[in-house]
């Protein structure tokens, strides 16, 4: 396989915080790979140190098998669209397109054929002479890419380019990135927010998430088979669920047992299960039906409609279809073994250090709770508490310990939360209450269902 | 009226009295002779005044001098300050605009004193050590604010397209921060010109500027002359400041 650059065990801290961990990456020559994931999961880190801008801690980057790292931007084979397109606003259109060939000392014939051949390629011709802050952002958008590719770089970087952009430039843009990269022929290192946009330029979509890779993959195998919750609910719509591995090939979720196609998963296993909604079918036979539901809300989406259904025993699923159902009806609905995607449950507790205080007490993250033990005064223990017995509460000050609610994934009957305390320990807790990112919530634990033992055991 | 335009009411008056009554009075004055009839004498009697022309040659040459050296050490100084690798604390900041909060001609007088105590002769050289030393934090302000205010990523681009970040310092931040330089050429250039306590204290009055002019024909009751004085230097600084028009906006103090 050709690979045009290659990612080391790389790794970037920014004083305490780790933005990147151990990220090891490869890029063939002449794809259009997206890096893709919220803001702050180190998306755009790991492109300013591709760039130069920034400096690894640990680990490298090879391009064609040479080291980047130690090497300053200026002299590597590589250009960047920036975010706000940083045309150089003294300068004209020309002159900002010019400018990394002037200081090539490309010869100014060559210069002008090759500044207007990349001008009609982004179909801003005659625009030459014009002041680049007359011109609107789509255009902008344009001489940034012009200004980028007439250097003929082998590897081009972009970084949310068209994020400044409305809806409809948007699109508009989309496709053109798409048939410049054809044209061009060189590889796109593309990174965004927006996972409709992954999904429809690349070749090889990366999803990273609080500094590490989550999945790489196409994005066919990214929507069809994320490998964890955060993946399923991060592109695309999903019902994400709570399921038991009864054995391969079959899994229990809603009340209800599925065939599947997935196997390796043990028997009675706890694993999350994600459903696409338009997987989801109505049915009039009955011998189809694998269970029947209410539905709750109907809303035409322009394609389709979007409904809520409550199932027959109580959870609530998303589905799309051609076809609406009135609100208040009781459907039947089927799903396809090929269209269960089964994962591995990240953890089923948390499992957290603590020291015994006294008979009463233990200390855990920071916070002294009220949990018996039995233990002496001083013994190092670990705690498993199961998700539903963290309690949240309004009031920061009546919790042992006080966080901000980090992030959300509703699970047909309940929320999964992950709550994140103020010295940076992650808790996850299951909750009937509705919250909201960025919650402060005061946190304490009930003591049913609470594992105690010792440390080392 | 509106009731809110009533607000400006009192700043209407302020101006009228303390700026616009007292440039009236100075046009009257200068076209005037002592007996108060309309006269260009005053202002003839400039261009035929071989000292007060030499004076104002003098004057716009130390100005000049001047400014060009609070470019040359405002400029690095502002870059450093706005410089966040180099520069990590708003105290270095404030470091440099303190000065501005102590009074220009106590200042002046303490660096008399201190050449004096050091055994330096007074002359052009403290002249200018005492005019960068007053006018420097107005260099450095503007032109650290533009800088400071500057997208980072223009400089990056220009690294990016395979400038060293020297030539991008040249090629892009430079031309970016001139309107923070020419509003500090501004602030400097034009003061300089009508300054008098600064050369009276730091050349024992050896070197006579503009301003000392003006001042000494007031202090000597010839207001009509000083009047006319005071409107040429009040044209210079009108002609200056045009050159500045599109520029100020982005990098000015005022």
């Amino acid at each position: 396989m050709d690979k045009i650059i290659d990612i080391r065990h790389l790794s970037k801290s920014f004083g305490d915080k780790k933005v990147l961990e151990d990220i090891n990456l490869y890029i063939r020559r002449g794809e259009f790979i997206t890096l893709l994931g919220p803001s702050g999961c180190g998306k755009t880190t790991l492109l300013r140190m591709i760039a130069g801008f920034l400096a690894p801690d640990e680990g490298a980057i090879l391009m064609d098998g040479k080291d980047l790292v130690g090497i300053p931007p200026h002299e590597r084979p590589l250009n960047t669209v920036f975010q706000r397109y940083a045309l150089f606003p003294h300068l004209d259109v020309y002159d900002n397109i010019a400018f990394g060939l002037k200081l090539k000392k490309v010869p100014q014939d060559e210069i002008d054929k090759r500044v207007r051949k990349v001008l009609k390629l982004v179909a801003m011709s005659d625009y030459e002479d014009r002041d680049v802050e007359t011109l609107s952002g789509g255009q902008q958008q344009r001489i940034a890419i012009a200004r980028a590719i007439v250097n003929q770089p082998k590897v081009l970087l972009l970084d949310e380019p068209l994020a400044a952009l409305d809806l409809k430039m948007r699109k508009d843009m989309q496709t053109e990135l798409k048939e410049m990269h054809r044209k061009l022929g060189i590889t796109f290192i593309y990174v965004t927010h927006d996972q409709e946009e992954a999904l429809t330029l690349s070749d090889t979509i990366v999803v990273l998430n609080e500094g590490r890779i989550q999945q790489i993959g196409t994005p066919t195998d990214i929507y069809n088979e994320p490998v964890n919750s955060f993946v399923a609910d991060f592109i695309g719509e999903s019902n994400i669920l709570n399921g038991t591995m009864v054995r391969d090939r079959r899994v229990a979720f809603i009340g209800h047992e599925f065939d599947c196609v997935d196997e390796g998963f043990g028997e009675d296993n706890p694993v999350d299960v994600v459903i696409r909604p338009e997987d989801i079918y109505f049915t009039t036979e009955a011998e189809k039906t694998q269970f029947t539901a209410t539905v709750k809300s109907c809303t035409f989406k322009g394609v389709h409609y979007e409904m809520f259904v409550d199932t027959d025993t109580g959870n609530e699923l998303m589905i799309q279809d051609y076809d609406a159902y009135p609100v208040g009806s009781t459907v039947r609905l089927y799903i396809e073994p090929d269209d269960i995607q089964v994962m591995r449950k990240e953890r089923t507790d948390n499992t957290l250090p603590g020291t015994v205080k006294d008979a009463e007490t233990i200390e855990i993250l920071g916070g002294a709770f009220a949990l018996k033990s039995g233990f002496e005064p001083g013994t190092e223990v670990t705690v498993q508490v199961p998700f539903d017995a963290v309690d949240l509460l309004d009031n920061l000050d009546d919790g042992v310990l006080s966080g901000e609610v980090h992030f959300i994934l509703y699970k047909g009957d309940h929320y999964h939360l992950t709550v994140r305390t103020d010295d940076g320990d992650d808790l996850w807790v299951d909750t009937d209450d509705i919250w909201d990112k960025g919650d402060l919530v005061g946190i304490n634990f009930k003591s049913k269902g609470i594992k105690i033992r010792r440390k080392d055991e | 009226m509106s009731k809110r335009s009533n607000w400006s009411i009192p700043y209407v008056i302020f101006l009228v009295l303390f700026v616009v009554l007292p440039l009236v009075l100075v046009l009257v004055y200068a076209f005037q002779d002592n007996q108060g009839r309309f006269t260009f004498g005053n202002i003839a009697k400039f261009f035929s005044d071989r000292d007060a022309l030499s004076t104002f040659a003098v004057s716009l040459e130390v100005a000049l001098e001047n400014t060009v050296l609070c470019i040359l050490i405002g400029y690095p100084a502002a870059w450093i300050l706005s410089n966040r690798k180099l520069n990590r604390s708003a105290v270095t900041i404030v470091l440099f605009i303190l000065p501005m909060w102590i009074n220009a001609l106590m200042r002046t007088l303490a660096t008399a004193q201190l050449f004096t105590m050091l055994g330096v002769t007074l002359g052009k050289g403290t002249l200018l050590f005492g005019m960068v030393y007053d006018y420097l934090p107005f260099m450095i302000y503007p032109i650290y604010n533009v800088l400071a205010k500057m997208d980072k990523s223009y400089a990056e681009a220009a690294v990016d397209l395979g400038a060293t970040p020297w030539t991008a310092f040249w090629k892009v931040t430079v031309p970016l921060s001139m309107p923070g330089v020419a509003s500090g050429i501004l602030m400097v250039f034009m003061p300089t010109v009508s300054t008098f306590a600064i050369s009276e204290f730091l050349t024992n009055n050896k070197i006579k500027l503009f301003g000392t002019i003006i001042q000494e024909n007031i202090n000597s009751s010839m207001w009509n002359y000083g009047a006319a004085l005071a409107f040429i230097m009040l044209v210079i600084i009108g002609i200056t400041s045009l050159f500045n028009k599109d520029k100020e906006a982005e990098g000015s103090l005022l």
